[in-house]
């Protein structure tokens, strides 16, 4: 019989070999700086089994697709199937943008995206703004025959389409009126209402400021309510953390904000008698991922297990499709330099990794131009690619949750679980979220912390290649020149709406905004069917928004520095 | 002007239609530790009303920060200042903006442009040397009633 390699090393006690490496460490190391991720948590050198104990021993690591979901919330996840690769477009005209969706389309994207310029989001026509603005941030979209424009030659039945459209939803009123003039069965319409989160808006100060508070609540559940019984594959709710992470929430702060965001909302939504099992499985949630890897990772693990916990515990929920926590994730765009450009990729590349071991669902990967402009089409591509090359070439897919049971992802995901439910606490203290965005208590903790990250640069403690390290000439061919919007195209977008708006019945459009006045006024009237009806009447995006503002109030900003 | 009484006045805003304000509530906390009065206002001000708040609060400098595409107006503003006699105030825009548009609004009379990276310490140091090149220029030539000089 051959003796067994090796004896020495299996021999050694381990609590010695803990001690010697202690030791060793001490001894090797000087001055060892305490380390500490955004979050504020401490970093150790090193993890083992005694740093997972706290949870891992009490409960242990289930399986992908079962509750608590921390390894994914299916039991294929990446392995069956990826994630979407959900690119966001839209820039100019109508014209301009169908002939981009079109081009997406055919390359073989089924998921679609659209961005409205930010005068829409404002609530305003393109009549009512400087000009040189339209069209530079997303596509002029005012009216139904816009939405019809830029949907022209394909089918809303058979792709999934996500847009950006804050409440009261005037963008996807103008898509099922379009849909609706081509026959399309409302019911086969799929895709999700970016941006309804109004209390990450009022949060991040980020697009728009139609609604007053209580106005906005409430027409995001008459949203939810009415896209359950008209346009059941419909996703009405989409509960925001990436605001606030872009505007300085740490990642622990941002996913604590986001799921007392998705209480807030699911806790109103059941005081207007729905079952938690009716909304649930169509709520889905919309992060932030930066460079701080393994803590994006442990955040997202983290997140989804509060998630599972809170939707059977807190919520009542009984279906297992209401506790899967179902969430798209952007790279960020301010972890992005504009010094030596090019080094976004790698920026990028490393923010979607995490991502992926995240769990996500959905991926936007930012274009390494986009600390100039909107995305160029070739950086566009290259940030497609990426995706494409993780998965394909670096096999990332393969394993399902590939670093569960890592001693210091296990770790961190604890630490990062306690570290979010302590600000839940906080939130919860202060009387949920609706009231603790309302006093501004979050606006607060997001700009300290903004404050903090910007001293952790400034100091040196973070280190930006090419900022404030690793400097070097900067070449500036590598920058884009950037194009705008073709002016006389958006001249023409402009002079025909114009035209066609003094061509309608007066009659009909004071009928139409008093259609709005009256489910406004009327505490069961469905204000988001009634913005679908005035869409269909001939209503501007303005019309529409205007009118609601007069009747539910104006949202006005709170200036927090 | 006695240099151990100058603060600076600045005013710290966004114009146009985008809300992205971390950058903005940054500097203005960057500014006000370095000792400035600042003036602060939520995003999307209109260009008449950051004209009349700059002459009623006698500042020195604007800082306009634009993430997206706000900086393509920030020519009216240039304009609409000169238009109500306060060319002298000095006009700094920060955030995003691409090379081929700096040049455009350099030329339309904006004093420099912070692009992402520029530090708090670069940026209070440059806005204190402004407001006191400003704060001079104005007093060389008060503000006349009708914005005449």
């Amino acid at each position: 019989m051959n003796k067994p390699l090796a004896p020495a090393i299996v021999a050694d006690p381990a609590a010695d070999a803990e001690a010697r490496w202690q030791h060793d460490y001490q001894a090797d190391i000087g001055t060892d700086r305490p380390l500490h991720n955004v979050s504020g948590i401490p970093v150790a050198p090193l993890y083992g089994p005694a740093d997972w104990a706290a949870y891992g021993q009490s409960e242990p690591l289930g399986y992908p697709g079962q509750p608590d979901y921390t390894r994914g919330i299916y039991a294929t996840m990446h392995r069956g199937r990826t994630w979407t690769q959900r690119q966001l477009i839209g820039l100019g005209t109508p014209a301009d943008y169908n002939a981009r969706l079109r081009g997406i389309m055919a390359r073989g994207a089924t998921a679609v995206s659209l961005i409205p310029c930010n005068s829409v989001y404002r609530g305003f026509d393109m009549t009512s703004v400087e000009p040189e603005l339209l069209g530079t941030c997303g596509v002029v979209v005012n009216n139904a025959d816009h939405m019809a424009r830029c949907l022209e030659g394909v089918d809303v039945g058979e792709i999934s389409c996500a847009m950006n459209d804050p409440s009261p939803f005037t963008l996807l009123a103008f898509m099922l009126v379009a849909a609706e003039r081509r026959g399309i069965d409302w019911k086969k319409i799929s895709g999700t209402s970016n941006q309804s989160d109004y209390i990450s808006h009022f949060v991040a100060n980020h697009m728009f400021y139609r609604l007053a508070l209580p106005g906005a609540r409430r027409v995001l559940l008459d949203h939810i309510v009415w896209c359950q019984q008209n346009v059941p594959r419909w996703n009405p709710m989409s509960v925001v953390g990436q605001h606030m992470q872009q505007a300085g929430a740490t990642p622990a702060e941002a996913m604590a904000f986001t799921l007392s965001t998705a209480v807030q909302n699911a806790e109103d939504c059941m005081r207007r008698g729905m079952d938690p099992d009716q909304f649930l499985p169509r709520f889905t949630f919309f992060f932030d991922i930066s460079l701080s890897f393994f803590e994006e990772i442990a955040k997202f693990r983290a997140g989804r297990r509060i998630w599972a916990r809170l939707a059977r515990e807190r919520l009542g929920a009984k279906d297992p499709k209401s506790w899967r926590f179902k969430f798209h994730g952007q790279t960020s765009g301010v972890d992005l330099t504009r010094q030596q450009p090019l080094n976004n990729i790698a920026r990028v590349t490393a923010q979607a990794m995490a991502g992926i071991f995240g769990g996500l669902q959905s991926l936007h990967t930012d274009s390494y131009d986009e600390v100039f402009s909107t995305p160029s089409e070739s950086a566009a591509r290259i940030a497609v690619a990426t995706q494409n090359i993780l998965r394909e070439e670096a096999h990332l897919t393969d394993v399902i949750d590939p670093l569960g049971g890592s001693f210091y992802v296990e770790a961190m995901t604890d630490r990062m679980e306690e570290k979010i439910l302590a600000v839940m606490a906080e939130v919860d203290a202060a009387g949920g979220m609706f009231r603790a965005v309302e006093s501004g208590l979050v606006q607060r903790m997001i700009g300290a912390s903004a404050m903090r990250f910007q001293e952790r640069i400034e100091s040196g403690d973070q280190v930006i290649v090419g900022v404030n390290a690793y400097r070097a000439d900067d070449d500036a061919t590598t920058r884009p020149v950037v194009e705008r919007p073709d002016v006389a195209a958006m001249r023409r977008h402009l002079d025909e709406f114009v035209a066609w708006k003094g061509e309608r019945s007066p009659g009909a459009v004071d009928a139409a905004l008093d259609g709005l006045s009256r489910a406004a006024g009327d505490e069961h009237g469905n204000v988001f069917g009634a913005v679908v009806d005035a869409a269909r009447a001939g209503l501007t995006n303005e019309e529409i928004c205007g009118r609601l503002r007069r009747d539910l109030g104006v949202g006005e900003p709170l200036a927090v520095v | 002007m006695n240099d151990t009484t100058f603060r600076p006045r600045v005013l710290v805003t966004k114009i146009g239609l985008d809300g992205h304000d971390r950058g903005s509530r940054i500097v203005a906390a960057a500014c006000r530790d370095a000792g400035m009065e600042v003036i602060y206002t939520p995003p999307w001000q209109s260009i008449a009303a950051v004209v009349k708040l700059s002459l009623e609060e006698d500042v020195d400098v604007i800082g306009i920060s634009s993430l997206a595409t706000d900086h393509l107006i920030v020519p009216r503003l240039m304009q609409a200042l000169r238009d109500a006699g306060l060319g002298h105030i000095t006009v700094v825009v920060g955030g995003i903006v691409p090379d081929n548009e700096e040049r455009d609004l350099l030329d339309a009379g904006v004093r420099e442009v912070f692009h992402p990276g520029s530090t708090m310490d670069e940026i209070t140091a440059r806005l204190a040397g402004y407001a006191r090149e400003a704060r001079a220029a104005g007093e060389l030539s008060p503000v006349e009633p009708g914005g005449a000089r």
